[in-house]
């Protein structure tokens, strides 16, 4: 609905306008505030002597030497590869669970959009259902499946497709599996919101003009469905890349990914201005296709109108 | 039914599959007399019994219960007055810094939302004395912030679909702001503050990345108990933990259905 200027002055827009000041000022002072902060410690060097600050301080020696070390931790993440290699590790892992993710939602969201109405809205609701029981236990039940004593390794032998139990999990493997499962609904809602929109007539043209079903699809759904690929994948990617629980829970000590090392930095060498400066960083990462998915939800708004 | 079609098929059941078998597992595996978790030992309900005898465990539901309740209630009244604002104010100071703040949480990784959130609270410490210690306070402030979010998006879907008429109606027959936003706007939005509200708990039920970061000693939500159990591998009694919430979730969707539907006849 549009607002309308005429009425702009009457008593409920004042009345609004004095509430919104409540979360606006809650959300400058927990949200904007501590990200400031976050940023001021890892890159501003003056400002930090600052009262605000010498707390955070305190965690390295007297006041100055902790700054200086806080500059230099910034400085020692760009020179020390090991950092480079997490960061492009969380980049490597967070992309191919994207992939294998919109591989097996976008089947299901197609498949979805093709039913009828009642059966689209039963097969939806599934979808979302999991969603709403806990994120931490849903992963923490593929360790019951994964592990070697588990499910899937007593099929395994059962069947006798395998005679020793394979290593499932605490490797790379379970960590994409527990992505895809996880953000299987998020890659699925935005593409089924696309696709569901599809003017079937398009289709029926194409197969007039001779396009075999094949072409039609490439042709017209697929192009037709990018702002739902981009989008779903967006929605996966970003949050994989700082994904913290599946990691520690189904990944190997080798599995490299920045959440994971960033509650380590933080929690176990309590390292606390190395840790803000690898969250900048992370952010940083992140900015690019954050833009962009907000760019394309814009649009896809605009286009539901 | 031809080859692409039967593929097509076995990729959604697999799909399906894949959502609901470790779920399933978990059920089943919760009344399994064993304590070795993947033998099954024959049916009991003995780590149901051995939940209520554990009172670190009830301590930490009932402290993320209150704090669930807590934020979700103001999550949904601060989020649905943002997305009011957002939708109904054409002309709003700060328009652009506010939505950005409402959509940032919404990708923000978790993990930077807990540590710059602990730096404000230690910093706030140092300047103004308060939080003196973290808690169950500092926990249900940061679970409102980015619970807030949510709510906003889905209040203002509805609000997108909502006929302004009958408040401008009550308005232009004399209605005061405050008591025709109770009288008619509230209402009429109750379907998006209830799912609204509903999102925001079941998010602060979840949260272990943030809640862990801005906590402070005496105070073990639930998934951070259960998070420090699990990284050891399986329990028995997490497995009957999970089993109550999938119960809870699954008659507290099944109500939600039942109430629209119902609202969807009438209205």
């Amino acid at each position: 609905m549009s607002t309308k200027p005429a009425v702009e002055t009457r008593p409920a827009e004042r009345w609004l306008r004095r509430a919104a000041a409540v979360p606006y000022l809650w959300l400058l002072l927990f949200f904007l505030a501590p990200f400031l902060i976050i940023l001021k410690i890892s890159v501003a060097e003056p400002v930090i002597a600052q009262p605000p600050f010498t707390a955070l301080l305190e965690w390295g020696e007297s006041g100055l030497a902790g700054i200086r070390a806080t500059f230099e931790n910034y400085a020692f993440l760009f020179q020390d590869g090991y950092y480079g290699i997490i960061y492009l590790s969380s980049l490597k892992m967070a992309g191919i669970g994207t992939v294998l993710c919109l591989m097996l939602g976008y089947p299901m969201a197609y498949y979805i959009a093709r039913q009828p109405p009642r059966r689209r809205n039963i097969l939806l609701l599934a979808v979302i259902l999991p969603f709403w029981i806990s994120f931490l236990l849903r992963v923490y039940a593929w360790i019951g499946l994964l592990n070697n004593r588990g499910v899937i390794n007593e099929v395994l032998i059962w069947l006798g497709v395998v005679d020793q139990p394979i290593q499932l999990l605490y490797n790379d493997f379970a960590v994409y599996l527990g992505i895809v499962y996880s953000y299987l609904p998020f890659m699925i809602l935005p593409l089924y919101a696309n696709l569901e929109r599809h003017d079937r007539n398009l289709l029926d043209a194409a197969a007039d003009l001779g396009a075999r079903r094949n072409r039609a699809f490439l042709d017209v759904t697929l192009p037709l469905s990018m702002p739902g690929i981009i989008g779903g994948c967006l929605l996966v990617f970003i949050p994989a890349v700082g994904e913290f629980t599946i990691p520690a829970l189904l990944g190997g000590a080798d599995t490299l990914m920045i959440g994971r090392v960033l509650w380590d930095e933080f929690f176990v060498s309590r390292d606390w201005p190395v840790a803000s400066a690898v969250s900048v960083v992370l952010l940083l990462l992140l900015i690019a296709p954050i833009l962009w998915f907000q760019r394309i939800q814009a649009r896809e708004q605009e286009a539901m109108r | 039914m031809n080859r692409r079609s039967a593929g097509l098929l076995t990729v959604v059941a697999f799909g399906y599959a894949l959502l609901y078998v470790p779920i399933v597992s978990v059920v089943i595996y919760s009344f399994n007399d064993s304590r070795l978790v993947t033998l099954w030992g024959g049916f009991s309900l003995r780590w149901y019994a051995s939940l209520l005898a554990n009172d670190e465990l009830m301590d930490a539901a009932l402290l993320s219960l209150r704090i669930a309740v807590v934020s979700a209630t103001f999550a949904t009244a601060f989020g649905a007055i943002v997305a009011l604002a957002l939708q109904r104010l054409s002309r709003l100071r700060g328009r652009v810094l506010l939505s950005g703040m409402i959509a940032a949480p919404l990708v923000m990784p978790e993990i930077i939302t807990g540590l710059s959130l602990l730096f404000l609270f230690i910093s706030m410490a140092d300047l103004v004395g308060w939080p003196a210690s973290r808690g169950a306070a500092t926990i249900t402030i940061a679970h409102i912030t980015f619970s807030m979010a949510f709510v906003v998006v889905v209040v203002r879907s509805r609000l997108s679909a909502m006929d302004e008429s009958l408040e401008e109606a009550a308005m232009d027959l004399g209605g005061r702001p405050v008591p025709v936003f109770f009288d008619i706007t509230v209402p009429m939005l109750m379907p998006a503050l209830i799912s609204g509200w509903l999102l925001a708990f079941t998010l602060s039920l979840d949260d272990l990345v943030i809640s862990s970061f801005v906590s402070g000693p005496g105070a073990t939500t639930l998934p951070m108990y259960i998070f420090a159990k699990v990284r050891l591998g399986v329990t028995p009694d997490i497995n009957a933990i999970t089993t109550i919430i999938i119960v809870l979730v699954a008659v507290a969707v099944a109500t939600a259905a039942l109430v629209s539907s119902r609202r969807g006849q009438t209205g």
